[in-house]
């Protein structure tokens, strides 16, 4: 057993932070604030050469590689706040679903609450829209290739997100039904959402640490203060212990011969074990991701409640992030039935 | 990331797995929690059956003449043990984790040959005595002072929270021989039937007297008996601690796995679980320590390379004692009037409710955001180590 992050992980999540910092930095990412498409085709594109969407693709038309280095390249998604439907263009490359996603040439939504109002991500520049639901009979998925006309559903105006617009639909019409892959399409679509929180935990922990290195009050740091040094350390304690519950549900998933091994062990299904390891997961980096950006405002004071200081963008992407793929209250209950 | 164990691991778990299912059965009952002599006694002979058997010191290196194995072996030893019920390491806790490794690190050729063989054979118990009653989270500032007498060292002064000191043997005792601070400790090994020392038990908020307080008149002890340089104690003491290799708390964390299902459980036939706030709750520690228990594969995986491991033993301690009291509180709600008190109840059904097992988790659980270091030190070291947040204070 050597549950480190490999070499090779901790290299391929710095050539994808380093592809990122220089093709879509903070700044070029933010002009699109309020904009119908959040990220550009030629972005979008970019994201699509570098194998973001098709890391899990077998090769030669994918990378080949496995969840477990999917969720390390996702985190460096979230900590640099990129926009757009990811998660559910990375589901349709990862199944062949629609021709293009893996390259990045069209956008694919995933929708997985079925309740109304039936709130659209980026339907305005959606190409075809995956509606995953977990109920009591297990994951189910359907297609809907087109996705639904912009022209159908009605734009909203102050989306929480300014970096996720959204469109209002009367009702979600019915799609192409997958059968077979429903429970792997919610299981890796809810690892990587997961993971993408994982990046707005580390990220915000990074940006107050930083202030509090540079912010004086009193003639001192502000980090020299054990009030502050104190929320400072739940912030590292929450995403770490959330990054092992993701990383380590995705070696789950990557290799079945551990899942048996383990669920021999603990009395539990192969099935019932992920299902647990993925719901907990999901839980810990929704609850670490919006608990740090919380805490990063608190620290940047007056400061974290401007527009200006990005604090606010982490703080509602995740809330975004956290209602897809089960909230947190949702999750933790179904877990009780798994304990 | 790979949570595969290898061949050669797998077959020392199946190997202990059988040992620990043919030799359980043979031991005696478990002594009562406050017969000390007893406890002793029933400590000892489950070391000496782990010694016949190979497994003892499991985590010493072979030189120290421990079994050597890697931490993932450790992990599964831990875990395996605890799975089947064996007995904790009890009143051997201090030789075996402590001041054994200390003296394999630090210590001469005399001092091993004489000390390390009789923890690992299981017949010689040790005791801490590194607390004062003005030196805790600033133990650095111990005052019990040391005074050079010929081949002697004449000690005064007082320690406390020295565990199972009734029926130790030995102290490993930091004593003041200098300066102020960090550079005037001495490391030394105390025979705990000199004279001069009175034991006066303490007695936790649990009832247990597991702790003592010494006091020390004048006890004189050998300068032979000195692990380390005189005022060099203060090293020799955190050599120790890096032998800590990720597992130190995975016998609790089993355990608290093991609460966890009991309690849903029993709020499952009481209807309590219908309240989707108690759900929740339980849903939350689930996952918690499922997180926690890859954050020690994590952890031993790292030892395993570096020798030591990482950022994730302070990261481990701080969010395991607060779950760890979070499932405590919960205890205490489903168990309702149960948890009263500490003899044994049946529920409605007959079944039992365990109810002195989870009140004594209640209790531990308490203890764990303060014992080895509170969580508020260990927050400072987060930010100060890991984080870089300047150390002003």
């Amino acid at each position: 057993m050597d549950f480190r992050v490999s070499e090779d992980q901790t290299e391929l999540a710095a050539g994808i932070r380093a592809m990122l910092s220089g093709r879509l930095p903070l700044e070029h990412v933010r002009l699109r604030e309020g904009a119908e498409a959040a990220i550009d085709d030629a972005d979008w594109l970019a994201l699509g050469e570098t194998g973001v969407f098709a890391l899990t693709l077998p090769e030669p038309d994918g990378v080949g590689l496995g969840l477990a280095d999917a969720v390390v390249v996702f985190e460096e998604l979230g900590r640099a706040l990129i926009p757009g439907p990811l998660v559910g263009t990375f589901l349709a490359a990862s199944r062949g679903l629609t021709g293009g996603a893996a390259e990045g040439r069209v956008q694919v939504g995933v929708q997985t609450s079925s309740d109304a109002p039936h709130l659209i991500e980026h339907l305005g520049a959606l190409d075809a829209l995956l509606i995953l639901a977990d109920n009591h009979e297990g994951p189910t998925a359907q297609l809907l290739s087109p996705a639904p006309a912009p022209a159908t559903a009605t734009r909203m105006t102050e989306p929480l997100d300014p970096l996720t617009p959204l469109w209002l639909l009367d009702a979600i019409p019915a799609g192409e039904a997958l059968s077979e892959i429903g429970f792997g399409l919610w299981r890796d679509g809810s690892l990587l959402t997961a993971a993408l929180q994982l990046g707005h935990a580390a990220a915000t922990l990074d940006l107050a640490v930083a202030y509090a290195k540079e912010r004086h009050q009193f003639g001192k740091p502000i980090g020299s203060f054990q009030a502050i040094k104190h929320i400072c350390a739940d912030m590292l304690v929450r995403g770490e212990v959330a990054r092992n519950a993701v990383q380590a549900a995705a070696c789950l998933v990557d290799d079945e011969e551990v899942t048996n091994a383990e669920a021999a062990a603990s009395g539990m299904t192969p099935e019932h074990l992920v299902r647990r390891a993925v719901m907990g997961a999901k839980l810990l980096a929704d609850e670490a991701a919006i608990a740090n950006a919380r805490a990063a405002i608190q620290v940047h004071g007056g400061m974290g409640f401007t527009w200006e200081v990005p604090l606010h963008l982490h703080l509602k992407r995740s809330r975004v992030l956290a209602t897809t793929f089960g909230t947190p209250g949702q999750l933790s209950a179904a877990l009780a039935a798994l304990t | 990331m790979d949570l595969r164990y290898t061949e050669a691991e797998r077959s020392f778990r199946d190997e202990l797995r059988t040992w620990l299912t043919d030799t359980l059965p043979s031991l005696p009952d478990a002594p009562s929690h406050e017969d000390w002599p007893a406890r002793r006694a029933y400590d000892l002979h489950w070391q000496q059956l782990l010694f016949g058997a190979g497994y003892a010191g499991v985590d010493w290196p072979v030189e120290g003449g421990g079994r050597g194995s890697s931490p993932i072996e450790q992990l599964i030893f831990k875990e395996e043990c605890e799975r089947a019920g064996a007995p904790y390491v009890g009143v051997g806790f201090v030789g075996l984790l402590h001041a054994g490794p200390t003296i394999i690190a630090e210590g001469n050729a005399a001092q091993k040959e004489r000390y390390l063989p009789p923890i690992l054979r299981g017949e010689e118990v040790w005791c801490q005595g590194f607390s004062e009653p003005d030196a805790g989270s600033d133990l650095a500032s111990l005052r019990t002072k040391a005074v050079r007498d010929g081949d002697q060292y004449v000690v005064t002064g007082s320690k406390i929270w020295t565990s199972h000191a009734e029926v130790a043997d030995h102290c490993e005792l930091l004593v003041r021989t200098g300066d102020d601070g960090h550079k005037g400790i001495t490391w030394l090994i105390m025979p705990m039937d000199s004279p001069g020392i009175e034991i006066r038990p303490l007695r936790t908020i649990a009832g247990s007297t597991e702790f003592a307080e010494l006091f020390l008149n004048e006890v004189r002890i050998p300068v032979t008996n000195r692990v380390g340089e005189e005022n060099d104690g203060w090293r020799v003491t955190m050599v120790t601690l890096s032998f800590e290799r990720g597992t130190g708390f995975v016998g609790e964390l089993l355990e608290s796995m093991r609460h966890l299902k009991a309690l849903h459980q029993l709020a499952e036939h009481s209807g309590l679980l219908d309240d989707l706030g108690l759900q929740r709750r339980m849903g939350h520690l689930t996952a918690a320590f499922d997180a926690l228990w890859a954050l020690t594969k994590r952890n031993v995986s790292e030892a395993a390379v570096t020798g030591i491991p990482g950022i994730g033993g302070s990261v481990f301690k701080l969010s395991f004692t607060e779950q760890a009291q979070a499932l405590g509180d919960l205890a205490m709600e489903v168990l309702d009037r149960a948890a009263l008190t500490g003899d044994p109840l049946l529920a409605a059904d007959g079944t039992p409710l365990v109810n002195e097992e989870q009140l004594a988790g209640w209790f531990k659980s308490i203890s764990l955001t303060i014992a080895a270091g509170t969580s508020q030190v260990q927050r400072n070291i987060v930010a100060e180590r890991i984080l870089g947040l300047p150390k002003v204070r």
